[in-house]
């Protein structure tokens, strides 16, 4: 369908139940769904004659480390044919595993594999669930909201053992997360030092 | 006595020419037939999205450069596009004409140095010699204006940095003048050249299917026949106000896709023209203060700008809270930026999609059958920069 307003109606009539929730903003349609429900509702939106999202153009995540459903899994579809996009998500908690796209979207291998390495979310039903980013035998999810900027370990060369080794980061100087935000309205350590001021009293 | 036969593995890259950068492709072959690829990359993965993150979204835009870094300020133009339609901000008319001709510049920049290298690949040395003064000249445009041959670093949310220098402008009509006798000379040497097109016809076919299937775009969707292109479908800053074609193959071969990128960079040249005769002198970024950066001449004699200033430069100007999918058309194809801000002036998230990564994702799939020596041309069509495929 050419009209967003009626896409939407289109979706939220013959999904019912699935859609959580949906909106309209900056020309795009937003949908959150249950995890249960993702293969449902993709292979929906993918063959339905109205809706016509023929490809997949991403899959990522939004790390929410204080949410009790920490992650938000988020794909972005896009329809050619009637030129629009549709940007679909839906929340899980940390060890939950959810499937896997790849036999709707041969392209959701690669998608997922970044998923699963930069995030440690783990698909269902994946070919081939491998790091693909980060280096052989890397430990840890970068892209997590805990994982430090510089990384837990640091790679040298060593000439004693003759061969490239990894070592816990050592910096000459600690990184420096210098506190911008505009003092009138509470920087962190002015909080925090009304804070400490509270318990005292 | 029957023999057993083995498939021998074979490593291709990381350090080989034709992988185009740092690619680890590992082959399984029968003879001299390749049954299986499985491209390793990330090698050149530097955390470029824990890296924005961090920092404020003025901070953010030279990463971008990093990503595709032939064509780096067409990057830039897609977390532009994003910042502006979060805080709904308007671009000058001029600042939209000098991105899009930049943007325009970028994509023969990409092209050229695709076109050529394919050549090389499948042994045509002269086509690369010619084709790199060309991007010499554009470099230089790209020098004038920002300051820096690679790493624009020039576009901004609103705007532009700086307006251009005297003189670009008549340099930039010059090239267009000039440049389309070199792509003529280019395609004497290597559209009807029978060892190239030996090399390239019916290599690495995609269907229009697969190519939906696969999440290709930009030349990759346009060589198998489907006439999608984001600066027609879904336009941007002025693209809506020029005209151009949209050149689309047949066949979804290597050939198709070489003949795409050569006649986009004669539609890229009508493009950068139409941009120079109706840009006319006015402003160059938004007249929003909370966002652009007071001119160096107000610093000197007001306060107000001086505090405006500093405060632009440590702490970066507050998005708010938003979730945003934006995406340009990149040479590559669709180059798109996920952006959830939270009302602080530091993206929560932000997630590039770069075209390249889903093109190198079906190597197995357009490789599967072809023989060892297709891999580079195949490889060469595809149109692969590492700096966005590992980001």
């Amino acid at each position: 369908m050419n009209n967003l307003v009626d896409l939407e109606k289109k979706i939220n009539s013959e999904l019912g139940t699935k859609i959580n929730s949906s909106k309209i903003k900056h020309n795009q349609i937003y949908l959150e769904i249950d995890s249960e429900d993702l293969i449902d509702v993709v292979l929906f939106v993918k063959t339905n004659k109205d809706t016509k999202f023929r490809q997949l153009i991403d899959i990522t995540v939004v790390d929410y480390p204080e949410r009790s459903k920490r992650f938000k899994i988020v794909y972005l579809f896009l329809s050619h044919e009637f030129n629009q996009r549709m940007i679909l998500s839906y929340d899980i908690s940390e060890n939950e595993v959810i499937s896997s796209l790849t036999s709707i979207f041969p392209s959701a291998n690669w998608m997922e594999r970044e998923v699963f390495d930069m995030y440690g979310v783990s698909f269902k039903d994946h070919p081939d669930l491998r790091r693909i980013l980060t280096d052989y035998g890397f430990e840890g999810h970068p892209l997590r909201k805990d994982f430090p900027l510089t990384g837990h370990t640091e790679v040298r060369y060593s000439e004693d053992q003759k061969k490239v080794v990894n070592e816990p980061v050592k910096l000459e100087q600690n990184y420096r997360n210098f506190d911008y935000e505009s003092p009138w309205e509470g920087t962190r350590y002015i909080k925090e030092l009304a804070d400490i001021n509270d318990k005292k009293n | 006595m029957t023999k057993k036969i083995k498939n021998l593995n074979l490593n291709f890259g990381p350090q080989h020419p034709a992988a185009h950068g740092v690619l680890r492709l590992i082959l399984e072959l029968d003879g001299e037939v390749v049954e299986k690829a499985d491209p390793h990359i990330g090698l050149l993965h530097r955390g470029t999205e824990k890296l924005i993150e961090n920092k404020t979204y003025m901070q953010a835009v030279p990463y971008f450069d990093r990503l595709d870094y032939v064509a780096p300020m067409n990057q830039e133009h897609a977390f532009a596009l994003a910042v502006e339609k979060i805080l709904n901000i308007d671009v000058p008319i001029r600042a939209q004409f000098i991105r899009v001709m930049f943007c325009e510049i970028g994509r023969i920049l990409s092209h050229i140095l695709n076109v050529t290298t394919q050549a090389l690949d499948v042994g045509a040395l002269t086509p690369s010699l010619w084709g790199f003064e060309e991007r010499e000249t554009l470099m230089t445009f790209y020098e004038r204006a920002s300051g820096s041959r690679l790493h624009a670093n020039y576009f901004r949310a609103g705007g532009v940095h700086q307006d251009l220098p005297a003189g670009l402008e008549t340099d930039i009509a010059k090239f267009c003048e000039t440049f389309p006798k070199i792509i003529n000379d280019l395609e004497n040497l290597l559209t009807d050249n029978r060892i190239f097109k030996q090399r390239n016809v019916d290599i690495g076919v995609v269907t229009k299917e697969d190519a939906l299937d696969y999440s290709f775009s930009g030349v990759m969707i346009r060589g198998s026949g489907v006439p999608w292109d984001l600066r027609k479908s879904q336009p941007y800053d002025c693209y809506d106000q020029l005209e151009f074609k949209i050149p689309v193959g047949k066949n979804g071969d290597c050939y198709d896709r070489y003949l795409c990128r050569i006649e986009e960079m004669k539609e890229s040249i009508k493009i950068i023209k139409q941009c120079l005769s109706k840009m006319e002198k006015g402003p160059i970024k938004t007249f929003d203060g909370k966002i652009t950066p007071p001119s160096k001449k107000d610093i000197k004699q007001s306060m107000e700008a001086l505090i405006h200033h500093f405060k632009l430069f440590t702490e970066g100007y507050r998005v708010p809270k938003d979730e945003i999918y934006i995406a340009v058309e990149a040479p590559k194809g669709e180059f798109g930026v996920y952006l959830i801000s939270d009302g602080s002036s530091k993206p929560y998230k932000c997630k590039i999609r770069a075209p390249g990564f889903s093109h190198l994702q079906s190597m197995d799939y357009l490789i599967k059958g072809h023989m060892l020596a297709d891999v580079p041309a195949v490889l060469g069509s595809l149109d692969i920069v590492f700096g966005e495929v590992d980001r």
